[in-house]
């Protein structure tokens, strides 16, 4: 007997601490909000290890229902959640990691106006996420996929007085508004062809499909359209331009949302598709190209930049990069699996990233950093783990996880492994780069450093142990949490990965039991290709230490003789500057110059100003009829008289 | 006298035209003279005769009352004011050029085209000399039988015209004498 | 035998005279008797109406519109009285008040 799990709860407790705070926060003390916003999203965690501990005895996968919502004719989708291993996964990823942040948030916005504003946002953030983790049909997910934007886009223009901040939430939410488009049009049509949106009946529907091997066809066209939805939600080429801009949110923000969930909900999406997309091998390709070239483009540009933030955002659309590379190689698992690695490792690196700026007074240049690492050991501590385990260093969890990833690559075409690896170099090279910068060497920062107005002037102070806590349990996750292993993990996600692929999918199988038959007899091109990884990262570390340690001016005299191409990467490829000449500049004139000036201005105003001038202008010249003489006042009665009698003549005489 | 029914709608016709034109002599002279007292003795003339027209028609009882109330009572009112005011002549002023424009031509096409279709095709008959039974007892039984509600009505018409009359013309310094004797 | 017609357009000349008087008048009691002039314009034609279909109610309505002449003819003058006495004319080009 499946136990009931009350998994409507779980979304539901973070929206009531939203509205409990949204809407009377501001009358609280901070330690009442911060009570209520830890309190909900904690019992949020706790109601996820409860479902963990039952986990067992439930039948998979879980479907319960809340309430009805639509029936229209033949179609129907409803409030009902849906459990099964990969949202599991999610869920633990989502709460823990969720309530961590919340827990370092409240130590880091202590000082800041809007205490209550920030935590009734970000436990709106967690009801959107949750709602679409659990959703069991892709309308409610869709729900959840708006609302994580539409908080976004809340919580980057957290500091809405500055007009970057503002701009940035404005670019985050319509860049991701294009993807959604996509999405859109892809959930129609599965509603016009399968009749559903429910996940369970519309993988049923599709199941008997062949898949599309000759040519682009519906499940094609479905699988790309969602692509679009997942690249705008998770920042790869082309959307991702919001992503660096949304650094301008406080570092919280970018490390919940913007590292370690509301930009793998793209990945998720995929992922929970991938029996679509596995009929569709074209897009099943495209996929994989778009997440590669983003992994590469991404790095690239990391290399070049200052502020620590803009490396972390890079860095994410570059790690979204793998995970997409992971699902376009059907390798749905090490996809999640790497997410799950990844919320760890960068949700840590920002947290830290914050920690220093927080101890640094404020300045985001990695340029004015520096020595810090004597002054701050607990964040350096933390921020190392972190590094070791992006770069893909072993045992740290980042290895185990990249690992899988270039490995069933690999596997469908040395291009995309080549390409890995190279980025692996790159990603190993920035991050120790700005390893280097903050913590090592001479402090180039300037003398002031006082901590935000006034109150501690003890300069470079490590951050209160609220802060420190997240950090630790971070960067313990980090170092152990790939131990698990990619081959159980593997294993774990196998009934929803393998339900519905049936036997005749693409040449790439996940059937897990294969590929570990597989492994015994490939084992040794495993390792070596192992080793090449680890060789790339290990390179990238003696690059930076060479660049930026031994010999400090040597990074100036490269970028000296790469000149424009440099020039460049600094610039992001200009590619905002593109976006804004092709599609940003074309589209406002068009809205000046059209719908505005050419419609609204001088058709609609004008219809109704003109109908007023019309108006006066005809009463003006009808007001001179009452003249106040009574001999025209009589004249006109005898005139109209003299009408009535003509008229009546006629009538009676017709 | 005795009249042969023969010439009797002769002498009809006759007495008619009589008494019709001097109302029409004395409505023109009401327009033309200047002073306000000619043009009310004139109209003083035009409802003598019309008098003379409710006889022909055989209503005595109107014809009566036409002399004793309008020309007796009203017109004499009308002297009344005129001779108190004195306004003297008219003077010749700007007028309207509505009336002037539309009115009066209006007027005179109205008139017109009316009694080109009374004479064309109004499908009146002959009237006799004398024709109506205008006993005063018969009328006196309409009025207070059948036209009662109305009869009554125009009594409280008549209290409350007096009344208005009675305030619009009383002289204000009289009623502040008033107010400052009590 | 004299047509109906003749009455009625006597009436009608009647009527004719009252308005054209009450539009080209300038005196406020000229104009005032032209009221009454049309007014016994209405009176004839009601009469020979009567007279026409024998019916004697059109001479009691001729009775009431003679009280409703004389109440109408006593408030009339009452008001030109009291104009008179604030704007000391009879002129009623002058009695303008409302011109703009």
């Amino acid at each position: 007997m499946t136990p009931n799990l009350h998994l409507w709860l779980i979304p539901l407790l973070p929206l009531a601490g939203a509205a409990i705070n949204g809407l009377f926060g501001r009358r609280f003390s901070r330690r009442a909000v911060s009570s209520i916003a830890l309190g909900f999203c904690g019992a949020a965690f706790a109601m996820a290890l409860w479902v963990v501990a039952q986990f067992s005895a439930l039948s998979l996968p879980y479907s319960e229902y809340f309430a009805p919502w639509i029936r229209a004719g033949s179609f129907q989708a409803d409030f009902a959640f849906y459990l099964d291993q990969l949202s599991l996964v999610m869920l633990l990823v989502v709460t823990g990691v969720g309530f961590l942040i919340h827990i370092y948030s409240v130590g880091y916005m202590w000082e800041e106006g809007g205490f209550y504003r920030f935590f009734s946002y970000l436990n709106l953030f967690m009801f959107f996420m949750l709602t679409l983790v659990l959703a069991n049909n892709y309308l409610l997910m869709f729900i959840g996929w708006e609302g994580v934007g539409l908080a976004s886009y809340l919580l980057i223009g957290f500091w809405f007085t500055k007009d970057s901040a503002v701009a940035a939430g404005k670019k985050a939410f319509i860049v991701n508004r294009i993807g959604d488009f996509g999405f859109l049009i892809a959930l129609f049509l599965l509603i016009k062809h399968f009749g559903s949106l429910n996940f369970v009946q519309v993988f049923h529907r599709i199941a008997p499909l062949r898949p599309e091997t000759t040519g682009a066809g519906l499940l094609t066209a479905i699988g790309l359209l969602l692509m679009v939805g997942a690249a705008g939600k998770s920042a790869q080429i082309p959307l991702y331009v919001w992503l660096p801009d949304a650094m301008e949110g406080p570092t919280p923000v970018s490390a919940l949302i913007h590292a370690a969930t509301m930009v793998t909900a793209g990945v998720y999406m995929v992922a929970r598709s991938h029996v679509i997309l596995d009929r569709a091998p074209m897009a099943l390709m495209v996929v994989a190209i778009i997440g590669t070239l983003t992994a590469l483009f991404a790095a690239t540009i990391g290399v070049a930049q200052t502020d620590i933030k803009k490396v972390l955002a890079y860095s994410t659309i570059s790690q979204l990069g793998y995970m997409f590379m992971a699902c376009g190689v059907a390798a749905y698992s090490a996809g999640i699996f790497h997410l799950m690695t990844h919320a760890f490792f960068k949700g840590l690196l920002f947290l830290a990233a914050g920690s220093v700026i927080h101890a640094v007074g404020g300045e985001q240049d990695m340029r004015k950093m520096g020595g810090l690492r004597t002054k701050i050991p607990w964040t350096f501590w933390t921020m190392t783990a972190a590094t070791f385990a992006i770069a893909g260093f072993w045992p740290f969890a980042g290895f185990f996880s990249k690992d899988e990833i270039l490995w069933q690559a690999s596997r469908v075409s040395f291009v995309y492994w080549g390409i890995g690896v190279f980025t692996a170099f790159l990603t190993s090279f920035y991050m120790f780069r700005l390893w280097f910068l903050t913590f090592f060497g001479e402090y180039r920062g300037e003398a002031k450093a006082a901590h935000g107005g006034g109150e501690h002037q003890a300069g470079i102070h490590e951050s209160p142990k609220l802060m420190l806590a997240p950090l630790v349990i971070l960067a313990v996750l980090s170092v152990c949490g790939g131990w698990v292993g990619s081959v159980r993990f593997e294993r774990f996600l196998t009934p929803v990965l393998q339900a519905g692929s049936g036997a005749s999918v693409s040449n790439v199988s996940t059937n897990a039991l294969a590929s570990a038959n597989e492994r015994k007899d490939e084992v040794s091109s495993e390792t070596l290709l192992t080793a090449v990884a680890l060789g790339a990262a290990a390179l990238g570390l003696y690059l930076a230490f060479l660049m930026y340690y031994q010999r400090p001016q040597l990074p100036d005299q490269i970028a000296a003789s790469l000149g424009g191409f440099y020039d460049a990467v600094v610039h992001k490829y200009y590619v905002d500057d593109l976006y804004a000449t092709l599609f940003v500049k074309p589209l406002l004139d068009a809205s000046t110059r059209i719908l505005w000036q050419g419609i609204d201005r001088d058709v609609i105003d004008a219809a109704v100003d003109n109908g007023a001038d019309g108006a006066r202008e005809i009463s003006d010249s009808v007001r001179h009829m009452q003249s106040g003489n009574l001999r025209s006042y009589a004249g006109w009665i005898a005139a109209g008289a003299a009408g009535v009698i003509a008229y009546m003549v006629w009538m009676g005489t017709r | 006298m005795e009249v042969h029914s023969g010439i009797e709608p002769m002498i009809h016709l006759t007495l008619f035209l009589l008494f019709g034109g001097i109302c029409v002599a004395g409505a023109v002279n009401l327009l033309a003279q200047r002073h306000p007292i000619n043009s009310a003795l004139s109209l003083v003339v035009v409802m003598g005769s019309l008098a003379g027209e409710y006889l022909l028609l055989g209503a005595e009882f109107v014809a009566a009352i036409q002399v004793i109330i309008y020309a007796g009572a009203i017109m004499v009112l009308f002297v009344f004011v005129i001779m108190l005011l004195n306004a003297g002549e008219e003077e010749r002023t700007g007028g309207s050029r509505v009336a002037l424009l539309f009115g009066v031509p209006g007027m005179l096409i109205g008139t017109v085209l009316m009694a080109w279709v009374l004479l064309e095709r109004s499908g009146t008959q002959a009237v006799s000399m004398g024709a109506l039974p205008g006993a005063p007892k018969t009328i006196g039984w309409l009025l207070f039988h059948d036209f009662l509600l109305p009869f009554e009505v125009t009594s409280v018409l008549v209290l409350i015209a007096i009344m208005g009359a009675v305030v619009l013309a009383s002289h204000p310094e009289s009623v502040q004498q008033r107010n400052k004797e009590r | 035998m004299v047509p109906l017609s003749y009455y009625l357009i006597l009436s009608g000349i009647l009527f004719a005279c009252g308005v054209t008087g009450f539009l080209i008048k300038r005196n406020i009691i000229t104009i005032f008797l032209s009221i009454e002039l049309m007014l016994n314009g209405a009176n004839l034609s009601f009469v020979a109406f009567a007279a026409q279909w024998h019916a004697l109610s059109g001479q009691v309505f001729v009775f009431f519109v003679m009280v409703v002449a004389a109440a109408e003819a006593a408030v009339g003058l009452a008001i030109i009285i009291a104009v008179f006495r604030t704007r000391e004319t009879l002129n009623v080009d002058r009695v303008n008040l409302l011109k703009l």
